[in-house]
Formats: structure tokens, sequence, C-alpha cells
């Protein structure tokens, strides 16, 4: 197993870590027993993600998607971020392991979950707009 | 930047004086063994010279040496041997603990299929088999008892010597993998009851590749290779002379320094123990007086191995972990799990296999640089802060 040039960098010098006090967006995915979890921060203002952040406990994947997932939704609005695929994140790093793909549909789903959480603030139902948080999977464990 | 090479348990540098004595057994005297004529023999003496290295060394007949590819071709062969001869007897039971390497368990998981039964014995928190569930779990089907010497990832020793007076007293068969400790820990294999033992070369500075199994004369099972009359026909392919001829040398050098060897590596691994222990919410896995004298293992809440170690790697430590992304598997290691720790703390652990070439300096850089990546790691980890908002009563 392998890790991309750009993995390794996103790794060793990862961006955008860290928590957003005031953040009007927040959600966390995974379990310990899996052994990775994301928690993404999002500071969402006038429709535009103005500020994202994330906590990642994990493998080098795990903290490498996160930080590439939040760079790409940074300065972004909300509608487009509601797109970002974990494919997108996978390709933007040049390639993940195999067995590492879950940690991509790992960062795809903490967006979406501190982008539901944004909408409950507000008194919107998510589920319409973000679809379902398939959190669930993961005390599964699809891999390691 | 400082290199740290501290995975010695995963495989050693090949030492100086081994490749000494291969170099001319692959450019000059490169006859085959079997040949007859004088070039041929000289190839072969010098196998046989090995074979009285290794045999000196373990306390055994140079005809009780066979030569192998490796530890995983010795373990498949002594376990699959033992077993269809025990199944000729009508004997299908094997025993064995839960933190074997996977040479064994894929061999006995294999066996099973085949409809053997195998117990799995369980090594308690210590990660050590107890003698009494030896005794216990032996039925008459047992054809097998295989436990191995030295754990790969946690380093304790077992009691070898006890368990095979059991197996004698019962007259099942013993097998040890002991590629850990050969080299490492002084073994007898006639003063601790051994009937066949797995060693393999590059775990003490031979050349990957080879290995032994130590076969006690009388004890006949089929073969694993068949084809040429090699190793009196049990093991057939042209010998690796200069891999055996390294090997013989090897474990020669080994064992003469055995003592103080193992006084200064596990110096420094106490310094080790030491140093990361005043990590907060860190623990060590294993038993600190039964344990191989270079094997460091500790877990650390709130971060995952394959982190941890990737982040030594780039301060220039070499380690491993058994978290599951290192594992390559659903699960963190069957060892960790064997000794009782949860999932979350199993995949926060670290291994450090310390070797004669290291240093103090080496371990006052891993001490150095360690807590540092613990900290960046925990400070980003969402876990990290459960755990501490659980013992702050904030969750």
């Amino acid at each position: 197993m392998e890790y991309s040039e750009k993995v390794m960098e996103h790794f060793s010098h990862p961006h955008n870590v860290g928590k957003i006090e005031d953040a009007n967006g927040v959600g966390e995915i995974g379990n310990a027993k899996c052994g990775d979890i994301m928690k993404m921060y999002l500071k969402i203002e006038d429709g535009i993600i103005v500020d994202a952040k994330f906590n990642t406990y994990g493998c080098a994947s795990a903290i490498a998607t996160s930080s590439m997932a939040t760079d790409m939704i940074k300065g972004k609005p909300v509608s487009e971020a509601l797109k970002l695929t974990n494919k997108a994140v996978v390709e933007a790093l040049d390639g993940l392991p195999a067995v590492k793909i879950h940690c991509s549909v790992l960062a795809e789903q903490a967006i979406k979950a501190a982008l539901a959480d944004y909408y409950r603030r507000q008194g919107i139902d998510p589920e319409p707009i973000v679809g379902k948080i398939d959190d669930e999977h993961y005390d599964q464990c699809p891999i390691g | 930047m400082r290199f740290v090479y501290a995975d010695n348990a995963a495989t050693t540098a090949v030492s100086p004086k081994v490749v000494e004595a291969m170099l001319p057994y692959m450019t000059k005297e490169y006859g085959n063994p079997s040949s007859l004529y004088a070039f041929g023999q000289t190839a072969h003496r010098a196998i046989e010279k090995a074979r009285a290295q290794v045999a000196g060394v373990l306390n055994c007949a140079p005809e009780e040496i066979y030569f192998t590819s490796g530890g995983s071709e010795a373990d498949n062969w002594a376990i699959r041997g033992a077993a269809l001869l025990g199944a000729k007897k009508g004997k299908k039971h094997i025993i064995t603990s839960k933190i074997e390497h996977h040479a064994v368990l894929h061999t006995l998981a294999k066996l099973e299929k085949e409809g053997f039964t195998v117990t799995y014995l369980d090594v308690y928190e210590n990660g050590i088999v107890r003698v009494e569930d030896v005794r216990n779990a032996i039925t008459d089907d047992t054809c097998l008892v295989t436990i191995m010497y030295a754990n790969n990832e946690i380093g304790t020793i077992q009691p070898i010597k006890e368990i095979g007076a059991v197996c004698r007293e019962k007259g099942v068969l013993f097998h040890t993998d002991a590629v850990q400790a050969v080299g490492h820990v002084r073994i007898d294999v006639k003063a601790e009851n051994i009937d066949m033992l797995s060693l393999s070369g590059h775990k003490f500075h031979a050349v990957k590749g080879t290995g032994a199994l130590y076969c006690r004369k009388g004890i006949r099972f089929e073969n694993l290779i068949e084809g040429g009359a090699q190793e009196k026909g049990r093991r057939a392919g042209t010998e690796n002379v200069p891999g055996i001829v390294g090997l013989g040398v090897a474990i020669t050098d080994m064992v003469e320094h055995i003592d103080e060897n193992a006084k200064k590596v596990s110096a420094l691994r106490d310094k080790l123990f030491e140093g990361a222990s005043k990590i907060s919410h860190s623990r060590i896995n294993g038993d600190l007086e039964h344990r191989l004298p270079g094997n460091f293992s500790m877990c650390f809440e709130g971060v995952e191995g394959e982190s941890l170690l990737l982040y030594l790697d780039e301060q220039g430590v070499c380690a491993s972990s058994g978290s599951a992304c290192t594992s390559g598997s659903l699960d963190p290691s069957h060892v960790l799990l064997a000794i009782g720790l949860k999932h979350e703390v199993a995949h926060g652990s670290l291994r450090l296999s310390l070797g004669e070439q290291n240093t103090e300096e080496d371990v006052d850089h891993i001490l150095e640089v360690l807590p540092k990546i613990i900290d960046r790691l925990r400070e980003m980890s969402p876990l990290w802060e459960h755990i501490i908002n659980k013992e702050n009563g904030k969750e």
C-alpha cells in the first residue's frame, strides 16, 4: 500500500485543522471502534461557506481526506458543497489505496452531517436537502 | 535528521560478518551441493558446517536441522506434517494460542476446513499462556500443541519448557514458532522439551529467505515441498548456499554475544518505557518480566497507530503498529484484542523493537519526538476530546 505524494502532503501538513468557535454547522461521523472519527466545523454566511475546519482521529488517509475536503468547500456556496462526492476528493488527492476509499466517504458524510446541522439549527428539515447521513454504515466498519 | 531503525522484529540489517561469509559462495564457490565433484562438495561442506552451527546453538544434532525458505515455511511444514501424522492415528485435535503469528493461525484455519479441531488458548492480560490450560486442553485426540516461543507484537515469552514437559507427559508433539526468539534469548531444545522449532534468519542479521526447522529425530512426517533429495529427501530444492552459510554465521555470532546484547538492548527498552510512560493515557502491553529484550509495545489513547507511525517516519523513526489500518484488515491486531484491549485502545498501539545497533541517542531521539507527535494527533482528535470530556463529566 502506497500513498500518493498529494496524500502525504495533506497528511504531513494538513490544512484547516482545528475548531470554529462560532460555527453554525457541526457534524461528526465515524466511531472509535473502527479507528476513525471526523468532526467538521462550518461557518456559513449568506449561503457561502466562509470557513471550514476539522478534527480527525484516524489514519493518514483520514487526515488527508479531511484536509482536502475542507479545502474543496471553503469559500464555496452551500449548494456546491452539497454536491461534493467522495470520488472528487479521491481524485483531488491523486487517488487512495482501495482499502482507504472509505475514508473519503467519511469526509463526504462528515461535511453532509455538518450541513444537516446547519439546516437543523434554522428549523429546516435537512433530509430532503442533504439526504440521509450514512452513519450507521460505520458501525460495521466497512474496511480497516 | 537522525535515522532510527526501531523495527528489528520486522527485519534486521545483515551484518558485515555475514555478508563476508556469504560472498565466496556466490561468485567463487557457486557449485551445486548435490554435485559429486569436488567443486560441488565444497558447497555441500559449507551447508553442513552451517547445520552444525545451528544445531550447536539449539543443542540438538545436526541431522535434526532442516533448512527452509524462512519461518513461515518451517511453521507450515511442522504444523501440517504433525497434523497429518496425527490424522493417520485418528487424532485430529490441535492446541495453540490466540496470539500466534499468521503463519501458524492461517495454517490451522486451513486444517480446520480439512476436518481438524483447533483449541485457541487464552493468554490473559499479560499475554502469557497458562501451562495448566494446555494440560486441561489436551485430549486423547490431540496430536499437536503449537505455541510460539515469544510474541512478535508484545514480546511476551511463553513458558515453553513447562508446556513441553506437559506435552511429553501426555505423548503429544510440541512445536514452537521461535522466529522472534532465536538469537535473542537462549534456547535449548532438549532441556525445554521441544519437538519442533521454527526459526527465520533475517530476524537475527542473516538474509531474508533463509530459515530452518528443527525436528527431533524419530519424528517422521510428510514433506511440504517435493522434488530432489536435498535435506535428506525431506525438503526439495537446491539449497540457498550463501544464505545458509550466512545463517550459520549469524546465529553463532548472536549467541556468542547473547548476554551482553540482552543487557544492553533491554536497558535501552526500559529507558523507552520509562520515558514513554510519562505520556498520559498510555499503557504498556504484555509482561515486563517475561519479555524479549528489544520489545517495546504501548498504546496511547485518542491516537491512531498508522498516523502515529507515519509521523514518526517523518522524524526518521521506523516503527510498527497493530492498528486496523496497519494490519490491513477490519480489526486491530488479534494479539492486542487477545490481551483484552478495546478496539479503540488497540488502534493506538506502537511497537518499537530495538537491536544491538541501537544507541542511547536513538532512544533520546524517539523520546523527544514521540510525545510531540502524540500531542499533535490528540490535539486534532475528536476521540481525545470525547475522552477528556468524559473525564470532566461533560459527556
